[in-house]
């Protein structure tokens, strides 16, 4: 009954079913949630020596934002300031999409990840971390004597 | 989509192929803030990992086309694990109304936010009549 009076849009159905979608082929959801969606959007990627980490977080003062890691578990937080004008009567907002407000992105880093070896660089509103990984975790050709 | 449809500044589908040749298909459309006071619009996009020279503003008679590649440096034989952003191109179009000057368009580019500033025509600008008695 309610379904023909308050009919579901195209685009929230398309939504849940990209959802329902990714949770199927997502075979070990982890604990802290996909994330996806939220701000800044992250991709990971990792070479033999390091982990690197790119958060597309434009906009933002590179001193405002604060990159911690806690017991392999690396967090990016920060603000995003409104670039909005302060509302008055002449002034209307016609299209209001991107994020405003304090967020906070965690990722969990692989065991062998080294907390002394992160760095961190913003360009073009890209944080991009890099995470090395430990001397004894990578891999090696063992001499035959 | 059919979210916003303000009177200045509406989403439209990409134009047809002649004026902008979409050259793989498959973009990102970067959110955008758009604000009009009485002199003009301001439109905020986000584009990340843009670079001022990979930025590409475009305006044909009333499309005002917004596009940028993501320019990263990755480390050599990075393999990918996890990736929320899939593309490396923005492409956003949106069609500007009359009493728009697409002449007079100033364009800033930091840290990945671009700002458009689109003044309206002089003789759109408004103005008080004044009531004579009578």
């Amino acid at each position: 009954m309610f379904g023909s009076l308050f009919p579901r849009d195209i685009v929230a159905e398309l939504d849940r079913l990209q959802r329902e979608v990714q949770q199927a082929f997502d075979l070990s959801p982890n604990i802290r949630g996909l994330g996806r969606g939220g701000f800044p959007a992250v991709n990971v990627g990792g070479t033999a020596q390091s982990i690197e980490l790119y958060a597309f977080a434009p906009g933002l003062d590179p001193a405002t934002l604060e990159v911690d890691l806690d017991r392999g578990v690396l967090s990016i937080s920060g603000e995003r300031k409104n670039d909005l004008p302060a509302h008055d009567e002449r002034t209307a907002v016609h299209i209001n999409e991107r994020f405003q407000g304090r967020f906070r992105r965690v990722v969990t880093l692989p065991e062998d990840a080294d907390p002394n070896g992160v760095s961190a660089a913003y360009r073009d509103g890209i944080l991009h971390i890099t995470v090395k990984r430990q001397q004894a975790a990578q891999p090696r050709r063992i001499s035959i004597q | 989509m059919n979210e916003v449809n303000s009177s200045q500044v509406s989403r439209q589908a990409p134009p047809a192929p002649q004026s902008a040749p979409a050259r793989n298909g498959a973009t990102l459309l970067p959110p955008v803030d758009v604000v009009e006071d009485s002199a003009g619009i301001t439109l905020f996009a986000d584009l990340p990992g843009v670079p001022k020279d990979k930025l590409n503003l475009h305006i044909e008679g009333d499309n005002l086309c917004i596009e940028g590649d993501v320019d990263i440096d990755l480390p050599q034989g990075m393999a990918a694990s996890y990736a929320e952003v899939n593309l490396a191109r923005y492409r956003r179009v949106f069609t500007l109304s009359k009493e728009l000057d697409g002449g007079k368009v100033s364009a800033q580019l930091n840290q990945g936010v671009l700002k458009l500033r689109i003044p309206k025509a002089e003789h759109a600008q408004p103005r008080r009549i004044q009531v004579s008695g009578g």
